[in-house]
């Protein structure tokens, strides 16, 4: 599984990163995850704001941090 | 690093129909200028009706948004609703009293009272 966290790095940011870290851990699910900070990049999932998260490609959030319940329930399939 | 957030908590999104008359070239003039000015920040309907995962997000977790229609054939609103996501404040030109036309040489006074509309549009809510 491939996670991505989308921001230029901002306090919000930081947060959902630590968030989708401590889901990841606490699941035991095998996934590497990337901070995407490159403002372009960023660009190309069409996302209004940041941080947004990403699962395997698909956008599963945008412009808020996510629960942890809510990152586990993403990668939990 | 910036300590900024991305993404302030109060910002608003700004959808139009920027349709192929003058109410719809209204709506997408009144939407670049509430831009420049800061009063909210235009996203691209396009990329909710043609179901992009990141656009149509995007419209679901945002906060404060305002639609606007230039006529009452809803094309905005059709997009948003068959993608589920919710129509938070609503603004249809033509209920403003502007006459839709093919005239696209746009009036000032009547693209400054579009964007009247929309702050009071989202003067009166939450969303």
């Amino acid at each position: 599984m491939e996670i991505k966290v989308l921001g230029p790095g901002c306090p919000k940011c930081h947060q959902t990163e630590k968030v989708v870290k401590e889901a990841v851990a606490e699941s035991g699910v095998d996934a590497k995850i990337d901070k995407v900070t490159n403002i372009l990049e960023i660009g190309e999932y069409g996302v209004f704001g940041t941080p947004a998260v990403v699962v395997d490609g698909e956008v599963k959030s945008v412009g808020k941090i996510p629960t942890k319940a809510e990152v586990l329930k993403w990668i939990q399939k | 690093m910036t300590q900024e957030c991305c993404t302030p908590g109060g910002n608003l999104m700004i959808l139009t129909c920027s349709g192929g008359s003058n109410v719809g070239q209204l709506s997408n003039q009144a939407a670049v200028e509430l831009t420049r000015e800061g009063f909210g920040k235009m996203f691209c309907l396009a990329g909710i009706g043609g179901r992009l995962k990141g656009f149509v997000q995007s419209a679901k977790d945002v906060p404060r948004m305002v639609v606007v229609d230039g006529c009452s054939l809803a094309c905005a609103k059709a997009c948003l609703d068959q993608a589920q996501v919710p129509v938070k404040n609503y603004v249809v030109l033509t209920d403003l009293g502007i006459e839709k036309n093919k005239d696209f040489d746009l009036k000032r006074e009547e693209i400054d009272r579009v964007k009247q509309a929309v702050k009071a549009a989202c003067a009166t809510s939450d969303g």
